[in-house]
């Protein structure tokens, strides 16, 4: 697999579609599992780092796929392709920034990643745009059956499946449902809402996981806990609030509609003029902005742009990806400067008057 | 790693240690995970109270470390011999102790659920609220899990070894260990 051609596409998350697709992004379910002769990651030696990828990835070589998988060796790549992959959500920040061999096989529709030695010997994960949580589950698990069927996991029959941190011990599984909630952000009910699914034990994250800030007014919804339930269980108490989220998400923006037409309408159109003007635009700056423009459209407000467009702007604006499509290594400074040029040609697709300014 | 660094400062008898903030025998040992590198602090009982009260409020419910913020509670009522002990206790397979788990937040091996299943089990209980797996079964269950463990205890052993140059015993363990995997196929 060539990352340069991937950095062309969106992957398969910003497809921009799939059901409830104006507010849900995509629909993610990852589950650990760790070989049952080996140390887990944090007690491993480089050996049997080194022997634990070696065996799996022979064995992932070996299966009948549906599509085509490639394999990237993570240890082997420079810091740009690294965040490239985080960016792209094929792998996760701590496996890019770790040490030793480690690596992650992809299919070609980037709708699974497989990550080897990330904080657990395996990390599967299958990701769908929009919400499609049961097709998501089907796959994750015919995948989970497939590389069982060649190594043995660690599995107790009263903890189930044994994991590094006691917090995914069980089924080791983890749901998240990204949603696009700007008219909750806007209206202010965005922390009681968050306040309400901490109460029935569900976790609130930015765009990328963890400890990231909510990007783009970009938020994943997903399970905390893995033990004593089973997964489709999980699996339903995350996708039985989405709905729930959507409507008060439609809701708000009824509310802002009705109430602050030409506000919102401003708000915008501001944003939109100066994403097809800026000459310099850092990344933060331009996922606030995208964020209104892709509530613009999904309102009516905008009908020069695709949701998918915009989708692509997302993530080809961040750092990594911008590089690889200019080809080149910028600095910070740089960057914005390119970010605004690349908005400038993308948006501006009716005619060349912005670009000319 | 941290290891021997710890160990030293577990050397010194815990019981004469004062607290920290005021001159009072320190009964609390607090290490605090959530602020990205583990801290430890000695406080005396009253101390540890307005300490633990104090950063329940500044510490965000959404912190992300969830089994940080569980230790730092688990760590509260331990008396020095406790800590003591849980420094000793050291899983014969991958040779962490339990306080080294719960200053990194993860486990070594497989073999700890067995080995510390009592002192994790408040942990387990707390985060997931329940302690029976239901779910998923593997079709391949590890028929003979003992074999497996061996294989983690001689790799470890094998590199204990190769580090202290005795190097006619790392290859006897390497030969017991290709032994076991080839029994395994």
């Amino acid at each position: 697999m060539e990352l340069n051609d991937l950095a062309h596409g969106s992957g398969e998350w910003l497809r921009g579609s799939g059901p409830e697709s104006d507010i849900v992004i995509s629909s993610r379910i990852r589950l650990a599992r760790n070989l049952a002769e080996f140390a887990f990651i944090s007690r491993a030696t480089d050996a049997d780092r080194t022997e634990i990828e070696h065996q799996l990835r022979t064995r992932l070589a070996t299966f009948d796929k549906p599509t085509n998988v490639s394999y990237v060796d993570v240890k082997e790549l420079d810091a740009i392709d690294r965040q490239f992959l985080v960016e792209r959500q094929l792998i996760s920040r701590e496996h890019a920034e770790s040490d030793g061999a480690r690596g992650v096989a992809i299919g070609d529709d980037e709708q699974f990643a497989v990550m080897i030695n990330e904080e657990d010997h395996l990390r599967i994960q299958v990701m769908y745009s929009g919400l499609n949580l049961d097709a998501a589950w089907e796959q994750i698990s015919r995948l989970d059956d497939m590389i069982e069927s060649k190594v043995t996991y660690a599995f107790d029959a009263r903890l189930g499946y044994l994991t590094a941190c006691p917090t995914n011990v069980g089924t080791g599984l983890r749901v998240s449902v990204m949603l696009h909630l700007p008219a909750l952000v806007i209206t202010r009910q965005i922390e009681k809402v968050f306040r309400s699914l901490q109460k029935i034990n569900l976790a609130v994250r930015g765009l990328y996981g963890e400890g990231s800030q909510a990007m783009g007014d970009f938020y994943q919804i997903s399970n905390q806990i893995t033990l004593g339930r089973a997964e489709q269980e999980l699996i339903r108490q995350v996708g039985d609030v989405v709905p729930v989220l959507i409507d008060y998400e439609r809701q708000a923006r009824e509310v802002l509609v009705r109430e602050s037409q030409e506000k919102l309408h401003d708000r915008v159109s501001r944003a939109y003029g100066i994403l097809r003007t800026a000459q310099t635009i850092s990344s933060e700056e331009t996922m606030h902005l995208l964020s209104s423009v892709r509530m613009g459209v999904n309102l009516g407000l905008i009908n020069d742009l695709e949701i998918p467009t915009v989708n692509k702007l997302f993530i080809h604006t961040q750092p990594a990806h911008l590089q690889k499509i200019s080809g080149s290594e910028l600095d910070t400074a740089d960057r914005n400067i390119e970010r605004a040029s690349y908005l400038r040609r993308h948006l501006n697709t009716g005619g060349d008057t912005a670009e000319a300014n | 790693m941290s290891t021997a660094r710890d160990k030293q400062k577990l050397a010194t008898p815990p019981k004469m240690m004062k607290c920290q903030q005021c001159e009072k025998p320190a009964t609390f040992h607090i290490t605090e995970l959530t602020s990205g590198k583990p801290q430890e602090l000695h406080l005396c009982e009253q101390c540890a109270r307005s300490y633990l009260t104090e950063s329940e409020e500044h510490v965000p419910a959404d912190s992300g470390n969830l089994t940080g913020m569980l230790a730092q509670q688990l760590a509260v009522n331990e008396t020095a011999e406790e800590l003591a002990r849980l420094e000793r206790k050291t899983c014969p397979v991958c040779g962490i102790t339990f306080l080294e788990f719960r200053k990194e937040g993860r486990l070594g091996c497989p073999h700890d659920y067995t080995f510390f299943a009592e002192e994790l089990e408040p942990l387990v209980l707390n985060i997931h609220g329940e302690s029976t797996h239901i779910g998923k079964i593997p079709v391949r269950t590890a028929g003979d899990s003992q074999h497996q463990t061996e294989l983690i205890r001689l790799r470890r052993e094998m590199k204990e070894a190769v580090s202290a140059e005795n190097y006619e015993r790392a290859s006897q363990l390497r030969d017991q260990i290709r032994q076991i995997e080839e029994d395994a196929q």
